[in-house]
């Protein structure tokens, strides 16, 4: 990702960090403000991270996902049904969780199998091939969910996942606050690192990039792309499930239906933001979570503009990213074509 | 079905020669795959909802046989058949139905005319709740401002008012797609949170109404001369059902038959070849856009007009993934985008009675929605089970990033 | 005979038939290949060629025949089978990831690790090893993108190389090539023949396949139709052999008399997708009842100059008059109107709705006229009667005129193309790569018509990347290098040799007649 939009991205969180202190002032330390704002931008963009790295291990490879919303949709409900389900089955609350997120990881890979079968055996169209599997993480967790009201007893969630704190670094007074952060959130920064290292070093991440750019190519010496695209998509799928286990593992212990609100979009936005990169990704992803962590703020320090106009800002903030007002963005050359083998 | 892929045109109905008899043959064999597909959904829903039932058989099923209540296959059979009584069982219910498919028609009409210019709207949704916005402010807070209207010039001014609005909210993803290249996938996504938030605001502040018993963020009912009164005492089923099936017949007008929606079409099919020939492509897209916002906003003033008198907040949400499936379903064809929403019209409406009969949620239709979706797009999987062979050009509906 | 058919086969093909929904592309074709030969595969387009080196390299699965590989029958099951067994090969459309370095390029599917990270610094060794011992210049930290076609073609030989390749198949390599570069490559050719590889070298140019076989083959329609030497043959009996009957190698025409001037180009310039400026101050005439061809190896900016002069693309500076009214910068219905038909480089793409009858497409760019419309609504009887008589005149084979475009043959298609762009009055032709994938019978028919255009008084500029066709079919000669103009020579005075040298960049004493 080029310098000018690392620097655009820094500018608009220092900005927005700017408001938020304003908002804040009197009320409560400034270095208290800043803290608990970079606290919050880290969580609320573990969904958007996840999303996007998910986006990037399937359009490098060269196929498009907008399904991301529908499979971390999917992931949410199912993960959290498994939780309950694990809890009310008598295992202790960690347990109960892992198993969730395991339930949410298999969810993302299913569906991420349904839109690998749609869109590289059958080469539906891949944007509609999403589009099925968005609308079919809809209507399933909205109807399964109303089935389990119409039960009378449904047992209660076994909790969310605990806060780690990584040694010294949280020991840091005030600061340290930044580094209490739950599992799948630091997760989330390490799977940056390791994506961008399984991408650009590595033998697997030579021949993603090659179906995704050429499929031809990588056909011509011997690379099945069939097989490299069903396997990033379902690696895909998994992280896309991960972020869905954040919404009803991590963030709160409940579901509700249409519970990702559109984030799935927005971290594809955050991809093509960053250019298909991991590290470029992450970093449009911290800024629309800024743009969240402003909103929680501005509630919070009761700001008199109506809460709804706050809540348009990361919406907004999506739609000029994609402008390329910040320089455009190339995406993989293959992206979104079927390959057709001879 | 004839095995021989015949060189003539294909089931996309690409064709620009086209007789009565062509269009009625090419309509009963584009219906067969549609048809199967909606066929397997259900057969699937069925199983659904037989695996996730609960609860003991009701005295309905009294009289049965009895293999059927104990294996619980009563439930998806009671389940559909009071699925159809409820769309289609009496004077009523067919009223009903038409009421749910009038939104569904003009949607879906949007949805297919943007696939038809290449472009994907998701953003039905926020463009019909503009619509209906704008169109119930002209109903009920114009008059303060101008006085008392005359119907003939109220009810023409809050439905257009509300295609205007869904024109507008359409077209900003379309001029962005068109001047910068930004996605209109994700951008009318954006569109329908920021059309949300906005009704939100509006409907919880300025524009709420204001009686003392009123708890809910919706409008003020509309003004008397805003409204159009039902067709049939009695009956809900109303003028702008009537007024779809024309709009339908002037969307088929327009792409088939004018200059216009040649460009529209060309600009769809291949966007550098009508670069080439002349065409001023991005101001189609642009074109395009608005249009299928129009649609989609005329959803929801006809609403407020003809039906609810009013604009309550998130009556919208669903309309735009359910318009999605409906064009693709009606194969982008007008006249196939109103039997598709008919069909919707009567699975919603009947899944009330169905929810009440066998307590499986309305929500089932939803899932059903995703499996008819999910074997009209990847028809090949309905062929093969049915061994059919493919014939005709394939529709090309999106494509990637790059534009 | 040649000197090498007492050595061993290394690769044979024993009658292959290979068939298409409703083509067949190879039919009991049988082929021998000695070690260390060039054995010339030739034939036009469509002959069967490419089909025939894809099943050899395991793109495609034969219907019937047989393979063998130094003897051996084997069923090629896919690349990494074929090129296990020492076949390469370098496909017409190269193979290369333009994103990717060369190394990354030359190693991908056959990579070297230290641990679970890319070893790049071994694979640029043995890049650079290859390179030396081949003659081959080539960086390996280079981006593919950023190389001339040439230096791409070495790599995609280095490549196959890397993977011990000591059968190669060249599918059209000299396609792309100015008539150095392609001296070049026979340097290389025999250099690695010198080496024990044996070659396969497909062409449907005729002087070349003369100039670096040891053997012929020649396909039409499929079949084999034929087995030469170069000392056995001529061009004239090639071309016979090629086509199945005496061909016209010159275009039939007398000379021009050129009139006013048409298109008058004052200092163009303007830049590519990438922003890089590669039409750079273009200047040139082209005079009513004259055809001016520009010759040039591809991507040297004419591409982008016939988007300029057709209003796809924006002039940075510079002027383009038409009939002397100024259209810089005006939209293509406006040009269109000014009376300038235009034949794209890539009909396929810019030049066709493929899934749009014949009818459609005949009027993609008049439909807003009369009689094709009236006021907003089209006229389907005016459409249909123009498409019956087109299909007539221009002799485009259909069996109706209502069928989709997509269904005709790339020859067919470009007629659909021409009938729609001649049948209207017109002042200037600009015609791109006219005859790219046509057939022999449909090139002589588009040669004529655009002689034809000439005589009746049209300026036509003729843009192609064949220096053949612009010798036969030009009355003037410009030279494109670099975006620039940088030699204009009458047809008649000038020589491939001179215009080769032109092309690749060396600049001449000026041409005096």
């Amino acid at each position: 990702m080029s310098l000018n939009r690392f620097l655009f991205i820094l500018l608009a969180i220092l900005v927005l960090i700017g408001v938020t202190e304003a908002l804040g002032q009197g009320q409560a330390p400034p270095l208290l403000i800043a803290v608990s704002f970079l606290a919050t931008t880290l969580q609320v963009a573990t969904p958007l991270t996840l999303g996007a790295l998910s986006g990037i291990y399937c359009e490098r490879a060269g196929v498009v996902n907008i399904a991301i919303e529908g499979m971390m949709l999917g992931a949410a409900f199912f993960g959290w049904l498994a939780s309950i389900y694990a809890g009310a089955a008598g295992l202790p609350m960690i347990a109960a969780l892992l198993v969730g997120v395991l339930a949410a990881l298999l969810t993302g890979a299913l569906l991420a199998l349904l839109h690998a079968t749609l869109s590289i055996t059958f080469k539906v169209d891949q944007i509609i091939s999403g589009t099925v599997i968005n609308i079919l993480a809809v209507g399933l967790t909205g109807f399964l969910n109303r089935a389990l009201f119409f039960q009378q007893e449904v047992p209660h969630a076994p909790g969310v996942l605990p806060t780690i704190r990584i040694p010294l670094l949280a020991d840091i007074p005030v600061v340290g606050r930044i580094f209490q952060q739950q599992p799948i959130t630091l997760l989330a920064i390490a799977l940056v690192v390791f994506t961008h290292w399984l991408l650009f070093s590595t033998r697997w991440g030579l021949r993603t990039r090659a179906v995704g750019e050429h499929p031809l190519a990588a056909d011509t010496v011997g690379i099945n792309v069939y097989r490299m695209r069903y396997a990033n998509v379902l690696i895909g799928g998994v992280i896309a499930g991960l972020a869905g286990a954040y919404f009803t593992l991590e963030s709160v212990p409940s579901f509700e239906p249409g519970q990702t609100a559109g984030r799935g979009f927005i971290a594809l936005a955050a991809m093509i933001f960053g250019n298909w990169t991991p590290f470029g990704a992450w970093s449009a992803a911290l800024l629309f979570g800024a743009a969240q962590a402003l909103q929680i703020n501005a509630q919070f320090f009761g700001l008199k503009v109506p809460s709804q106009f706050v809540g348009m800002l990361p919406y907004i903030l999506t739609m000029i990213a994609l402008t390329g007002i910040v320089g455009r963005t190339i995406p993989p050359a293959a992206d979104g074509k079927a390959y057709e083998k001879a | 079905m004839s095995e021989k892929s015949s060189p003539g045109p294909g089931s996309t109905s690409e064709e620009s020669k086209s007789s009565l008899a062509s269009i009625v043959s090419e309509g009963a064999r584009g219906l067969l795959v549609p048809l199967l597909a909606v066929f397997t959904a259900v057969v699937i829903g069925g199983v659904v909802i037989w695996l996730t039932g609960t609860g003991p058989a009701p005295a309905d099923v009294k009289g049965w046989p009895g293999f059927l209540v104990q294996s619980g296959l009563w439930r998806p059979i009671l389940a559909y058949s009071g699925l159809v009584q409820g769309a289609f069982g009496s004077r009523r219910a067919l009223s009903e139905t038409t009421v749910w498919a009038t939104p569904y028609i003009f949607a879906g009409l949007a949805v297919a005319l943007a696939f038809k210019g290449g472009l994907f709207n998701i953003g039905a949704e926020g463009q019909l709740a503009l619509g209906a916005l704008i169109a119930a402010w002209i109903g009920f807070g114009l008059p303060g401002i101008t006085g008392p209207l005359p119907a003939i010039v109220h009810v023409p001014l809050a439905i257009l008012g509300g295609a205007l609005a869904g024109a507008v909210w359409g077209a900003i993803p379309g001029w962005l797609k068109a001047r910068t290249g930004g996605h209109e996938v994700i951008n009318t996504i954006m569109m329908n949170y920021l059309a949300l938030l906005l009704s939100s605001y509006l409907l919880n502040g300025p524009w709420k109404d204001p009686d003392p018993t009123n708890v809910v963020a919706q409008t003020p009912p509309i003004a008397q001369s805003a409204r159009l009164t039902p067709i049939f005492a009695d009956y809900r089923f109303h003028w702008g059902f009537i007024l779809a099936l024309l709009v339908a017949l002037a969307v088929y007008w327009l792409l088939w038959k004018t200059t216009l929606g040649f460009e529209i079409r060309t600009v769809g099919n291949n966007p550098s070849a009508a670069r080439y020939a002349g065409m001023a492509v991005e101001r189609m897209i642009v074109l395009t856009m608005a249009l299928s916002g129009m649609l989609a906003g005329l959803a929801g003033s006809v609403e407020v007009v003809a039906l609810n008198y009013g604009h309550t907040l998130s009556f919208n949400i669903g309309y735009g993934f359910d318009a999605i499936t409906i064009a693709l379903l009606g194969k982008t064809n007008p006249l196939g985008v109103v039997l598709a929403a008919i069909l919707f019209g009567a699975l919603r409406n009947g899944a009330s009675r169905m929810q009440f009969l066998t307590q499986v949620p309305v929500d089932i239709i939803s899932v059903i929605q995703a499996l008819i979706l999910l074997f009209v797009a990847a028809d090949a999987i309905v062929r093969y089970i049915y061994r059919i062979r493919a014939r005709g050009t394939k529709l090309v509906l999106t494509r990637g990033w790059g534009g | 005979m040649d000197k090498y058919m007492d050595r061993e086969i290394v690769l044979e093909a024993r009658n292959v038939t290979k068939t298409f929904p409703g083509v067949i592309a190879n039919k009991d074709v049988s082929l021998k290949l000695y070690r260390g030969e060039v054995l010339a595969l030739l034939g036009e387009n469509g002959a069967g060629k490419t089909t025939l080196m894809n099943i050899l390299y395991g793109l495609y699965h034969q219907d019937s025949g047989e393979i063998l590989v130094r003897g051996e029958a084997v069923r090629i099951s896919g690349p990494s089978e074929s090129i296990r067994r020492g076949i390469g090969m370098v496909h017409q459309h190269f193979m290369l990831v333009p994103v990717f370095t060369v190394a990354e390029n030359i190693m991908l599917g056959a990579e070297t690790v230290k641990g679970l990270s890319l070893d790049i610094a071994t694979v640029r060794r043995r890049i650079r090893e290859l390179a030396e011992q081949y003659n081959l210049d080539v960086d390996p930290d280079a981006y593919v993108k950023d190389l001339s076609v040439g230096q791409q073609q070495r790599v995609e030989i280095v490549k196959a190389l890397y993977r011990k390749a000591d059968i190669l198949i060249l599918d059209e390599p000299t396609a792309v090539l100015t008539p150095q570069e392609a001296d070049d490559l026979f340097e290389v050719i025999r250099t690695l023949q010198a080496q024990g590889t044996s070659v396969i070298f497909i062409s449907h140019k005729l002087k070349e396949v003369l100039a670096i076989s040891d053997r012929i083959m020649v396909l039409r329609r499929g079949q084999v139709v034929g087995e030469t030497t170069p000392a056995g043959a001529t061009e004239r009996s090639l071309a016979e052999m090629m086509v199945g009957r005496s061909v016209l190698l010159e275009v039939d025409k007398q000379p021009a008399k050129p009139g006013e001037v048409v298109l008058d180009v004052r200092g163009l310039r303007a830049d590519d997708d990438r922003g890089q400026q590669v039409v750079n101050d273009v200047s040139l005439q082209v005079r009513a009842g004259e055809i001016v061809g520009i010759a040039g190896v591809q991507g040297n900016g004419q591409t982008e100059l016939v988007e300029v002069l057709t209003g796809l693309r924006p002039a940075r500076a510079g002027q383009v008059l038409i009939a002397g009214t100024d259209y810089t910068n005006a939209v293509p219905r406006t040009i269109t109107e000014a009376g300038t038909a235009h034949i794209p480089e890539d009909r396929q793409e810019d030049g066709l709705v493929l899934s749009y009858t014949i009818a459609d497409n005949l009027v993609l760019n008049t439909y807003y006229l009369p009689p094709y419309a009236n006021g907003i609504a089209r006229n389907e009887d005016a459409i249909n009667a123009n498409a019956e008589k087109l299909v007539k005149e221009y002799d485009v084979r259909t069996p109706s005129p209502f069928v989709p475009v997509g269904n005709l043959s790339g020859g067919n298609k470009q007629k659909v193309i021409i009938a729609r762009e001649l049948s209207r009055p017109i002042k200037l032709l600009i015609a791109a790569q006219p005859t790219r994938g046509v057939d022999v019978g449909s090139i002589e028919f588009i040669h004529k018509t655009i002689v034809a255009q000439r005589d009746a008084g049209a300026a036509v500029l003729v843009v192609s990347a064949e220096l053949d066709e612009v010798m036969s079919l030009a009355d003037k000669i410009a030279v494109m290098y670099h975006g620039q103009i940088v030699a204009v020579v009458p047809a008649d005075q000038a020589t491939r040799e001179d215009l080769g040298l032109l092309m690749a960049g060396a600049h001449l004493e000026p041409v005096t007649s």
